[in-house]
């Protein structure tokens, strides 16, 4: 094995315990990007589990017809605060988190171009997420005190103006998302520049790794795509408090603009929300195949066509709104059309795995997991692209299943599998196997268990946002057999949250390198040092640790 | 085992974050801006009573000459402070605050004017609505750049901005792209619209 | 775990197309009735057929590949390092634009023919409003105002029968969806939408709206009910009809016209002419209360009146406090409304 030169002689536990109430005040005031981001992914997922629980009183709801387990108004808040905690509190901070932490490692920096902007957005994003869920103490609504927003994670109008969403809840909604969307923003910003303006020496644009040119493709999307939901929000506040006529179909304002405007942000941002799963899928891939990637410029050429074909599709969500057919066709083409990057990326992470040496560790697990659902999630996405199809299948538990399948089944799958595959690195402890094991199977029957079946409700007439339905409409099993599956996500994450406890507390040394991999973040302790490398790296091709543990055969040779 | 070969002995320059950073930032504004203008634009016509533009609205010229000559005095400070004449520059900072507060006076008296003799708010119509909001998000910008540009001017006058005229470019760029907006605000509001 | 995963799918959509009969016919959008819903259904087997076919190709592939070329035990030698292929990079990226090119087609044909059909003028035209939680329900040309269910008449071959609807919305959006006859249409205040149905079958038809509206959309059932051209000429000449006067509820009557009911609801031939809530003129004519929330019958309508929120929790039909006696006299007026 090569000896890597970026590695430092001091590890970080020569240094003194600090005290309890000095460590927090370090993360606190940090404006390192490796505690930023483990703050973000920490955050994140605690507000996943929250959000899970969520659903779950939902699923217990519909678990039966006519379920008397939770009245109406609590129903339609469980859905539209789960809805929108997992989008803005859940998948764009795990979006960031996971830029902030790994992208000054893989392109030889020691932090984000602006680290004081890094911390504003990880605490605007905490601001946001307390403003969210304090609306169940402080909000207030139809049903009197205490209630969260129930207008869905969408927010239609003129649903939420104050004609027919009295009381503050709303605006809870507006403003919790109006100030993460800021703190998103700013780490998008930050994300840009630190790609652009400081990578390592001899590392081109072409030679980046993948996951940072999704990141950087990512962070463009969010740049373009905040404005619309930002203007939305602010058009819709002013209607509700200075009485503004935006939304207000009483005085000829449209219904329909706010759609509009809200797919044009909600369409780019599942992307936003995927592509960090497919910038994990780049990374694992190639080294638990121990090739690389297959086709690296036709993945690059895909992401960037994906991120502009992407701000054109918006209303695909809007098929049944009665738009002409003239229409209604451009958005089929440009919908169906967006599918043949995502094809392309699917077949080239295949291409990788082919005449691979492939290791089933975890982190790859989760990986396969996310190529088989990502693909079904593709392929419901073009039944729902198909217009008239679209007709029947939109607003029903068809589209629930299709979202949930790419959401859950591709990006959850996808950053579990980075988290099991990066967690040595930022922690120096091995995740137990068996454990992680366990948990990828659970979570792979437990899914299935819920969202399979959902899909045939949709087909059989079960529209969405329902807090109940009657018997003699045939979703009684279906809905049943959802409800069971929670049972096992929930064990899923259970065992993962007890893999990542008992790990941090005694778990192996991980040393720098655990999978033999090749970008620059292994290159370094784990967890790194503050300062990141002891030496900025010099680098010649896109895998630098492959010519250096194959001198005789380095990457630079062939590309 | 083998140290990095140094690969080549040309440079390796990489655009500067300052810039790259304010020109994403303008690029995010520029697309928020521009939601604005498309909700103006098609509510065009749309009011169902009230005033319309043709008959309250009146071109803006002398609020207009006042920002855009803002924009060449900013651009004047910035070229004095990169030649290290503080001075001069503290001269070009005060005349951009001055012009760009004549604006914004221009604006409140217009808007004063709409309120109380014409009866327009934002509330009255579809007209009301989006023109209080464009021109309103346009405002909060200049008052956003105006006070940057005072802060620029406090730091001037106790010695801390020599050497800052790459943070000063940066500022001045933003100040651009608010008079770039009103050019923009400009044609829409008081030329088509109208 | 790969292969028995994959036929567990191949099982699933198989098992779709062939059950699909054998499913609950209610709401099952590949039992088509009409011709909207049959022109959609039949685009939707070419596009899953096409979408089949991608997964088992695709799936089958990552499958093999998997088992393949799996890490066998003590091998710890790098496999050969491939780059890229460009040959098969432009394949893969010509074959999905094919397919898709085909798929767009396919679905412009079907988006036009529903979308452009013109209106002929000797159609059935019905007006469609919602409410929340109600949708009323009006014939111009007959001069017939219902609530929340759509009585249409069959169309057969030898007399086809199409009728044209005109969706619009009192207050929020919401979404017309019979499933069996035909794709959903939002009806979005200030933007009218048209859609139109020929059923084919006689029957009852049930629906949702589907578009989320507030507290009580998931009770916000639809009915459309299809019935033969005779039935439905004799439903029309009993709706047309003022409400029955008769003199023996004259107390009910008189009961019903001086509370606040009136605010609300019209019967036609008496002084209450309200539009916020349903037309209560030919109540009883219609299979359920409440929007398909209970069956109609004397009983829930007493229940009902007494207390609509333990049928309807968050309705914004407000319990009216009436005494049981009051009870007793407007339900029998009410009852009397066929």
């Amino acid at each position: 094995m090569a000896s890597i030169p970026y590695i430092p002689e001091v590890s970080a536990e020569d240094a003194k315990a600090p005290s309890l109430p000095s460590k927090l005040h370090e993360w606190i005031v940090t404006v390192d990007h490796k505690r930023l981001g483990v703050m973000y992914i920490t955050t994140s997922l605690l507000l996943f589990a929250v959000a899970g629980i969520l659903a779950s009183l939902m699923r217990i709801q519909l678990a039966f017809p006519n379920g008397k387990f939770l009245p109406p108004e609590v129903f339609n808040r469980l859905f539209t605060v789960h809805g929108t905690t997992m989008v803005f509190l859940v998948g764009m901070p795990f979006f960031a988190g996971l830029a902030n932490y790994l992208v000054p490692l893989m392109i030889g920096a020691r932090d984000m171009a602006f680290p004081r902007l890094n911390a504003f957005g990880y605490w605007m994003f905490v601001f946001g997420a307390i403003l969210l869920y304090f609306s169940y103490i402080g909000g207030e609504g139809l049903a009197g005190h205490g209630t969260a927003p129930d207008v869905g994670w969408f927010a239609y109008s003129p649903l939420t103006e104050r004609a027919f969403s009295r009381g503050t809840s709303t605006d809870y909604w507006i403003l919790s998302i109006f100030l993460s969307g800021i703190g998103t923003t700013a780490s998008a910003i930050n994300v840009i520049t630190t790609i652009v303006s400081m990578r390592c020496k001899g590392m081109t644009l072409g030679r980046m790794p993948l996951f940072v040119w999704l990141m950087l493709v990512v962070s463009g999307m969010v740049l373009m795509a905040m404005p619309p939901l930002t203007a939305a929000q602010a058009m819709l506040l002013l209607d509700r408090y200075l009485g503004a006529h935006f939304f207000d179909t009483q005085a000829g304002g449209s219904a329909l603009l706010w759609q509009h405007f809200f797919w044009l942000f909600g369409h780019p941002e599942v992307y936003i929300l995927v592509i960090p799963g497919f910038a994990c899928v780049s990374e694992i891939i190639p080294v638990f195949s121990r090739k690389p990637m297959f086709g690296r410029a036709a993945m690059i050429g895909a992401i960037l066509a994906i991120g502009m074909v992407s701000v054109s599709v918006w209303a695909h969500h809007m098929f049944a709104v009665g738009m002409s057919s003239t229409s209604n066709t451009f958005f089929v083409a440009a919908t169906m059309l967006v599918g043949v990057p995502t094809g392309i990326k699917i077949f080239n992470w295949i291409a990788t795995l082919y005449g691979g040496k492939i290791r089933f560790d975890t982190p790859m697990l989760f990986c396969i997991g996310f190529l088989f659902q990502f693909l079904i999630a593709g392929l419901t996405g073009i039944m729902l692209a198909a217009a008239p199809f679209n007709w029947q299948l939109t607003d029903s538990y068809f589209v629930v299943a299709h979202f949930h399948y790419t959401l859950i089944g591709g990006m959850l799958f996808a950053l579990f599998g980075g988290v099991y595959y990066w967690f040595p690195k930022a922690t120096g402890r091995m995740l137990s196997e068996t454990l992680g094991k366990w948990s990828f199977w659970l979570l792979v029957i437990g899914f299935h268990m819920t969202f399979d079946p959902l899909h045939f409700a949709g087909l059989l007439g079960m529209p969405r946002r329902i807090y109940t339905y009657p018997p003699g409409r045939g979703w009684e099993g279906l809905n049943l057999l959802a409800s069971i599956g929670v049972i096992f996500q929930a064990a899923a994450v259970a065992f993962m949250a007890w893999n990542i406890i008992r790990t941090l507390r005694n778990g192996k040394a991980a040393g720098n390198d655990p999978w033999d991999a090749w970008t620059l973040e292994w290159a370094t302790a784990s967890p790194p040092p503050e300062y990141n490398f002891a030496v900025l790296p010099e680098v010649r091709s896109s895998r630098p640790l492959w010519d250096l543990k194959h001198p005789e055969d380095p990457d630079w040779k062939y590309e | 085992m083998t140290s990095i070969v140094p690969i080549q002995e040309t440079k390796w320059r990489l655009p500067d974050r300052g810039r790259v950073g304010v020109s994403c930032l303008i690029a995010t504004e520029f697309a928020l801006f521009t939601i604005f203008v498309v909700a103006y634009v098609f509510y065009t016509g749309k009011s169902l009573t009230g005033p319309t533009p043709d008959r309250v609205l009146h071109l803006p010229i002398w609020p207009t000459i006042c920002l855009l000559s803002s924009s060449l005095t900013a651009e004047l400070a910035a070229k004095a402070l990169a030649g290290y004449r503080i001075s001069t520059f503290k001269l070009w900072v005060a005349a951009t605050i001055l012009l760009g507060c004549e604006f914004l006076r221009q604006t409140a008296l217009e808007w004063h004017h709409l309120i109380t003799f014409d009866h327009l708010t934002i509330s009255t119509n579809l007209f009301g609505t989006t023109y209080y909001a464009l021109v309103g998000l346009h405002a909060s910008h200049v008052v956003l750049g105006l006070t940057l540009l005072l802060l620029t001017l406090v730091l001037s006058l106790r010695g801390s901005m020599s050497g800052q005229e790459r943070r000063f470019q940066f500022l001045s760029w933003y100040w651009h792209f608010v008079d770039a907006v009103w050019v923009v605000v400009f044609i829409v509001v008081y030329v088509i619209g109208r | 775990m790969s292969s028995s995963f994959r036929l567990t799918i191949l099982g699933c959509i198989t098992a779709l197309a062939i059950s699909a009969q054998e499913m609950h016919s209610v709401g099952n959008i590949f039992q088509p009735q009409a011709t909207p819903a049959e022109s959609v259904y039949h685009l939707s087997l070419l596009v899953l057929a096409v979408c089949a076919a991608i997964f088992i190709v695709v799936a089958g592939l990552l499958t093999y590949t998997l088992i393949r070329f799996r890490r066998r035990c003590g091998d710890h030698k790098e496999p050969a390092q491939v780059y890229g292929s460009d040959r098969i990079e432009i394949a893969w990226t010509v074959i999905p634009i094919l397919i898709v090119f085909v798929l767009t087609m396919a679905t412009a044909r079907i988006v036009s023919a529903t979308l452009d059909k013109p209106i002929s003028p000797d159609a059935l035209k019905v007006t469609v409003v919602g409410h929340q939680w109600w949708w009323e329900v009006r014939y111009p040309a007959l001069n017939i105002v219902t609530a929340n269910e759509v009585h249409v008449p069959v169309s057969t071959t030898a007399k086809p029968a199409v009728t044209f609807l005109n969706l619009q919305s009192a207050d929020v959006a919401h979404s017309f969806w019979i499933p069996q006859l035909a794709g959903k249409t939002d009806l979005i205040p200030g933007h009218p939408n048209k859609m139109w149905i020929d059923p084919k079958q006689q029957g009852t038809f049930l629906g949702n709206c589907a578009e989320y509206c507030g507290t009580q959309h998931a009770n916000m059932q639809l009915r459309v009910v299809v019935q033969s051209q005779a039935e439905f000429a004799k439903w029309t000449a009993s709706q047309q009809q003022s409400a029955n006067a008769n003199a023996g509820i004259k107390n009910g009557r008189t009961e019903f016209l001086s509370l606040s009911c009136v605010n609300c609801h019209t019967v036609s031939g008496t002084g209450a002419a309200g539009t916020f809530g349903p037309d209560l003129s030919h109540l009883m004519s219609r299979d359920t209360l409440a929007s398909g929330v209970v069956p109609n019958s004397a009983e829930n309508l007493r229940a009902w009146l007494k207390d609509p929120d333990a049928i309807k929790p968050g309705s914004l039909m407000p319990n009216m406090q009436l005494t049981p006696e009051q009870l007793d006299e407007v339900v029998t007026y009410l009852s009397s409304l066929k």
